[in-house]
């Protein structure tokens, strides 16, 4: 089985480029901006989309994307609806790999069978579930390899090389490194200490190690792309995002260029990178 | 329900902190490392007598153990009905049974080497058990409470800055007891490297539950040695509160195994069951949240609603696992009591005994007003007073005289 995962990650490998990873929060600030931002993503430069599922009680997140979750929910999104947006998307964009990203209520509340095959023919190629550790791999992620879908597990500084296998055993498409302990958006990420992580992950598996948590400026992302086979982009886009809405916090004519230039910016800092070499 | 009956209810969990489908340890990566030590540390102390031995040391007398099993006589008497018991949790050091579980865990934690507590309160006695044991011990504490809590236990709040703890006000989500636990769960994943989260219920991921439990079964078992000393029997039924359900699990779970022993768990039904209310059992449903499966109030989206309850010990949408499935598999009733019928009961049991409940047992106290009459005399009914409403007092003479 492949899905748009692996072919992009072998297409970039070719260019001996890192990809660029972009995550926001489906339906912030309200379902058709939200569509126009993720279509905008691939053309300002975003090589894989991780789209947010949002939930009342983010445990791992930072206030800017809670708020970014509220923000969605105030506005009626749900689950079904972030399938929907997907669904839109697929109908002009047929390559660029799109993960959802997000905890496991709704889905479980949703059904996994049902989900699982709504997500798949909507074009969902991946879920990153945050509170779904190896240790509950029955719930969701067996099911959704057998349904075609790559399970993204998140590595931690806390993760040790005892327990990297187990972590690793059922991860596809890629690994996402989170290169603090923390949430989203908090601390900026050591470069170096990056690099050595990155390194100790690639001795137990093949797969693309992707880091986030802490990225923030184009500098930072063309730091950690020149470490690792990607970097992670969220709480910044999402700060651009808010920082673009009026009062009511309603989206303006300037939304979804906001979060398209800082794409763009951010962009040009991976591409600018020189690729570690294998 | 269709759920098979097990040889025992006491059991559980299985290897993995499931009881029946609930339970579990759905955490990010990054905690998983640190509830798997956890885990070990509390294997490690269970089978060491030291650990035992000290712990009993401290309960006896710093904690005041063990606490009285009280015969409420006027309270029967005005019943008409069974002959009701008071278990007086009420009367250990920081006023609650929140002290049973703090004081096992500050133990674990200091045989872990972590210097930094953390802990979530809703009532704030699971935060002043907490503040007290670090003064004890000379560990930094930091205190997340939602900022609506924290306007409504004002006195708790006092306390936990005199005992040189830090509160933390909350101010995400609905700002009570579940964004607190979402905020500690924040802290705890970005200080992993030496702080130990001080989990003030029976709920969360393996093995908090379980050793929770454990730690508050002291309860039920001096409860069955006290009534076996003055009555020469087992109680007919027990009553506790549930908020998360770390009072009643203490007292229940010595009892599971008696088939003779009918079991009360009594929600906050708020506003009641058809408006705002925090009863997890009888308005919701199976769900994730903070690290394990438990019956939640939800909406058709999964998302979690907003519970209320007139105290804040009880006003979170969840309750702990083992709560979960004692219901589903039929062992335990739970019953709900509203805000209004737990002020009423909070008043009756001041006036008759002299004793003024916190307004999370006034709960319990509630469905003991409607269960007690319809009961023989000779039937021996036991209540968990978790704690004192020295706490409420501001709060209720504010509701009493008209001003909320």
């Amino acid at each position: 089985m492949t899905t748009r995962i692996d072919t992009r990650f072998a297409e970039l490998k070719s260019q001996g480029r890192s990809a660029f990873v972009t995550y926001v929060m489906a339906g912030d600030p309200d379902a058709a901006t939200s569509l126009n931002i993720v279509k905008a993503l691939p053309k300002a430069g975003a090589d894989v989309i991780e789209l947010g599922i949002p939930f009342t009680d983010p445990m791992a997140d930072g206030p800017s994307i809670q708020a970014a979750g509220l923000r969605a929910l105030k506005a009626g999104m749900t689950l079904k609806k972030t399938l929907d947006l997907v669904r839109d998307f697929r109908k002009d964009d047929n390559v660029t790999p799109l993960v959802l990203m997000g905890y496991y209520n709704p889905i479980y509340i949703y059904g996994v069978d049902k989900f699982l095959t709504d997500a798949k023919s909507a074009g969902v190629d991946g879920l990153i579930i945050v509170d779904l550790p190896p240790e509950e791999d029955d719930e969701l992620c067996i099911p959704a390899l057998k349904a075609g879908l790559n399970f993204i597990r998140l590595a931690t500084p806390t993760t040790d090389d005892k327990r990297l296998p187990a972590v690793l055993a059922n991860t596809s498409g890629f690994v996402y490194y989170v290169s603090i302990a923390g949430i989203t958006g908090a601390a900026a990420a050591d470069a170096n200490a990056v690099g050595e992580a990155v390194a100790r992950i690639k001795r137990h598996t093949r797969l693309p190690i992707c880091v986030g948590f802490g990225i923030r400026t184009p500098e930072a992302a063309r730091a950690i792309a020149e470490k690792a086979d990607g970097s992670v982009v969220g709480t910044a886009l999402v700060d651009a995002l808010k920082n673009s809405l009026d009062a009511e916090g309603r989206a303006t004519a300037k939304t979804v260029n906001a979060v398209a230039e800082l794409t763009a910016a951010l962009a040009q800092g991976v591409k600018g990178a020189q690729q570690a070499a294998e | 329900m269709n759920v098979a009956k097990p040889n025992s209810y006491r059991s559980g969990p299985d290897e993995r902190g499931h009881f029946g489908i609930f339970g579990g340890r759905f955490v990010a990566e990054t905690l998983m490392p640190l509830i798997l030590d956890l885990e070990k540390a509390y294997t490690a102390a269970k089978a060491d007598p030291a650990f035992q031995a000290e712990m009993n040391g401290y309960l006896k007398n710093y904690v005041g153990r063990p606490s009285p099993l009280y015969f409420a006589e006027r309270l029967t008497e005005h019943l008409g009905g069974a002959k009701i018991y008071l278990k007086r949790e009420e009367l250990n050091h920081t006023g609650s049974h929140k002290v049973n579980n703090v004081l096992g865990q500050i133990m674990l934690a200091r045989r872990m080497g972590k210097k930094r507590i953390i802990a979530e309160t809703g009532a704030g006695q699971h935060g002043v058990a907490t503040a007290t044991l670090c003064a004890r011990f000379g560990l930094e504490c930091v205190v997340y409470m939602g900022a609506v809590d924290v306007e409504r236990q004002q006195p708790n709040v006092i306390r936990m800055e005199m005992l040189g703890a830090k509160v933390m006000p909350v101010q995400s989500g609905t700002r009570t007891l579940k964004d607190a636990m979402n905020e500690a769960l924040r802290d705890w994943v970005t200080n992993v490297h030496n702080t130990f989260y001080c989990i003030g219920t029976v709920a969360g991921p393996h093995p908090y539950p379980t050793l929770v439990r454990d730690f508050q079964s002291i309860i039920g078992n001096e409860t069955r040695a006290q009534m076996q000393e003055i009555e020469g029997r087992l109680p007919d039924s027990l009553v506790a509160c549930i908020g998360g359900g770390s009072n009643a699990m203490g007292l229940f779970h010595p009892f599971l195994d008696d088939p003779t022993v009918e079991i009360f768990g009594v929600e906050a039904a708020g506003h009641g069951l058809t408006q705002l209310h925090a009863a997890s059992i009888a308005g919701g449903r199976p769900g994730v949240l903070h690290g394990n499966r438990t019956y939640l109030l939800m909406d058709a989206d999964g998302q979690i609603q907003d519970a209320h309850s007139i105290s804040a010990g009880l006003d979170y949408p969840g309750i702990g696992p083992e709560h979960s499935w004692l219901h589903e598999v039929g062992r335990v009733n739970y019953l709900s009591a509203t805000d209004d019928e737990a002020l009423a009961a909070f008043q009756l049991l001041s006036k008759l005994e002299g004793i003024i409940p916190a307004l999370e047992p006034a709960h319990a106290i509630a469905k003991v007003m409607e269960l007690a009459p319809k009961r023989p005399r000779d039937h021996l009914m036991v209540v968990n007073l978790s704690g004192r409403g020295d706490k409420d007092v501001p709060q209720v003479g504010d509701i009493l005289r008209g001003k909320k």
